[in-house]
């Protein structure tokens, strides 16, 4: 739970130089870079949640694989030594495949043989794969931290005011907005996102229309899985460091950006995992880091005793 | 009262015989089971809530972080919040301050136990999982930012005054006192809720009364093994009651058997002792994979046996002369 992001690679001139207006704007640059990361971590949690009801733990954790897999990727192409786009491009596809596949892997091996068990065993479960995950990655990758390559060299884009937008923060927002369209494609305009549609209102029902529950449901994982890797990916290019504990915290804020956006609720993790994005920011640059992390709790808390549904979820109402 | 009068005194003999044990033992060995013994304090605490009330709480190390802390608190010399622990001049007078300090810790622990529950019991399921959490972990953040235990030094210097005798006490009186608790009306209340809250309300069961007292009543508990890990470990830190902490007791309540509070005790002594005896494998393959190892086990266990070792049953129901269904729950 230690894990924090270490400063971002390269440094923020406005930070550095300006004050008052300048330092907001650059806040709230990072911000957004950072939310969009969260909200591709969380884009998995809603995903699964709507369809299984159940928070998969691990994610956090598959979020670190896919960095792994991007860094033994790039070291594979010499990515680190002659950075080109297409090498980028690579890397992305292959965290993103790997983890579609480990996604399928947790599923059909520890999730499924569980359909039918009550929900608090599926939790432990989960709970269970991802220190398995953690503890794994310790023993394969060595429980230090590795070096990312450096897949952009950093540029400074452009600046205005004294606040500068990297190409890496352009990078990062680029890579989520098409995968979070084209998620929203998926979803909304594909017959398989139909069924994932029906199969979140109730399983029986679609079974009953000739939907392949099972499949869906692996698919499910599959997809979220991938959006973590491409998150992953996302915190190597504009963090240098990876680790086996690295998806810890991110994981949990990202659940809370689920939460506070609505469970369930495509539109409503990217929200949130912008708002939690950018009051961390905000809570680091102008308070304490300490109290960064105790602040997406805070949130959380506050968003369930308050609006447990979130800002944008139904409210619930259990029937007997 | 003469009912009692005889686990009582069966409970004092035996912790007495732990503490001629320990003393018999070579110090490692007896080190270790102490440890296993706190851990047991700590699971059979998170049964009130896991196993009886059927919540789920995965902050469960805030607690015995607050007990710890409040506890060493008392007993340091450097901390001395009570400005007692340096007119203890003999060691009758160190264990009753130790007395008294664990009874702080039971309060302090008791207390927060109340304000998170209070609020979040509400809730079901994954999210009490998720809130518990989220307030275990800021427990830890807000401990980290208090200057005068140490915050993110740690706090040295807490007197060893933990006893084989004082564990196994604890120990053994929660574990009866749970018992007995779980035969009496209000006990049964709490296991209807398990059962089905919505008709355990039907029957006039507040629910949010029995789970938030099964709340306090656990963290309560969980302090007091926290004040017995601060006198036994001399040293405390805030990151060793972080979320893994919390998982690492759930896993002694889900292998012992939920609801089970001879289970969950038996299984934390095992969990604590297994990682010592994997040692040899971590010398001969030269990885540490006892960690690994720990949670394939959590993910066979819940696909093999979901309801753990011991189910809701108990390991005095097998002991001769006991009629199955005695307690009401066999």
């Amino acid at each position: 739970m230690r894990y924090k992001f270490p400063s971002s690679r390269g440094s923020s001139p406005g930070a550095a130089l300006g004050t008052g207006m300048q330092t907001f704007v650059q806040h709230l640059i990072d911000g957004i870079a950072l939310g969009s990361i969260y909200a591709l971590i969380a884009l998995g949690y809603t995903l699964v949640y709507g369809i299984l009801r159940l928070i998969n733990f691990a994610h956090g954790d598959i979020f670190m694989v896919g960095a792994f897999i991007g860094l033994f990727a790039a070291q594979a192409l010499h990515a680190g030594a002659d950075p080109t786009p297409l090498k980028f491009g690579l890397v992305m596809l292959a965290a993103m495949g790997g983890c579609a596949l480990l996604g399928f892997l947790v599923e059909r091996l520890a999730y499924r043989p569980l359909q039918q068990a009550p929900r608090i065993n599926l939790l432990i479960t989960a709970v269970g794969v991802s220190l398995l995950l953690e503890n794994l990655g310790q023993v394969v990758f060595g429980p230090n931290p590795k070096f990312f390559p450096d897949l952009l060299p950093h540029t400074v884009l452009f600046s205005f005011g004294g606040a500068a937008v990297s190409n890496h923060q352009a990078v990062v927002l680029g890579t989520s907005l098409v995968l979070m369209v084209g998620l929203e494609w998926l979803v909304l305009k594909t017959r398989l996102g139909l069924a994932m549609r029906a199969l979140s209102h109730s399983h029986e029902t679609a079974s009953l229309m000739g939907i392949p529950t099972g499949l869906v449901i692996a698919f499910t994982f599959c997809v979220g899985s991938a959006l973590a890797a491409a998150a992953g990916i996302l915190v190597g290019v504009s963090y240098p460091r990876v680790d086996p504990l690295m998806g810890i915290l991110p994981g949990i804020k990202a659940f809370v950006a689920a939460v506070l956006g609505g469970i369930g609720n495509i539109r409503g993790a990217v929200v949130g995992g912008l708002i939690l994005g950018l009051s961390e920011e905000m809570v680091s640059g102008y308070f304490s880091s300490t109290y960064r992390d105790a602040l997406a709790f805070g949130i959380l808390i506050a968003i369930l005793l308050l609006k447990p549904e979130g800002l944008f979820g139904r409210n619930e109402v259990e029937k007997v | 009262m003469k009912r009692n009068l005889v686990p009582l005194l069966l409970i004092l003999a035996a912790s007495l015989a732990c503490q001629g044990l320990a003393q018999v033992l070579p110090p490692y060995v007896a080190a270790i089971l102490m440890l296993a013994g706190i851990n047991a304090v700590l699971a059979v605490s998170l049964n009130v809530v896991t196993g009886l009330s059927g919540q789920f709480s995965l902050g469960h190390a805030g607690f015995m972080a607050i007990g710890a802390y409040v506890s060493a608190a008392v007993t340091t010399p450097q901390v001395d919040a009570l400005r007692l622990a340096g007119l203890c001049s003999s060691p009758a007078e160190a264990q009753a301050l130790f007395a008294l300090s664990l009874l702080l810790a039971a309060l302090a622990a008791g207390a927060a136990g109340t304000l998170v529950g209070l609020p979040s019991l509400r809730l079901k399921g994954d999210y009490l999982a998720i809130v518990t959490l989220g307030f275990g972990e800021i427990i830890r953040i807000v401990i980290l930012n208090i200057n005068c235990v140490g915050g993110a030094r740690g706090l040295s210097g807490v007197p060893g005054y933990s006893s084989a005798f004082a564990v196994a006490l604890v120990l053994f009186a929660s574990v009866w006192l749970i018992h007995r608790f779980v035969g009496s009306s209000q006990g049964r209340a709490l296991l209807a809720i398990r059962e089905d809250e919505i008709a355990a309300s039907g029957l006039g069961i507040s629910a949010t009364r029995y789970k938030v007292g099964a709340f306090v009543a656990s963290s309560a508990l969980a302090g007091v093994a926290g004040g017995l890990f601060a006198h036994y470990l001399c040293y405390l830190n805030p990151s060793s009651f972080g979320f893994m902490k919390s998982v690492e007791i759930v896993i002694m309540v889900v292998l012992g058997g939920m609801g089970s509070i001879s289970g969950s005790a038996l299984a934390a002594l095992l969990l604590t002792l297994l990682p010592e005896a994997l040692r040899p494998l971590q010398q001969w393959t030269g990885l540490d994979l006892r960690m690994v190892l720990y949670s394939l086990m959590l993910i066979a266990l819940m696909l093999l046996r979901p309801q753990g070792l011991f189910g809701t049953r108990e390991v005095w129901q097998w002991l001769p002369g006991r009629k199955r269904g005695e307690d009401g729950r066999g």
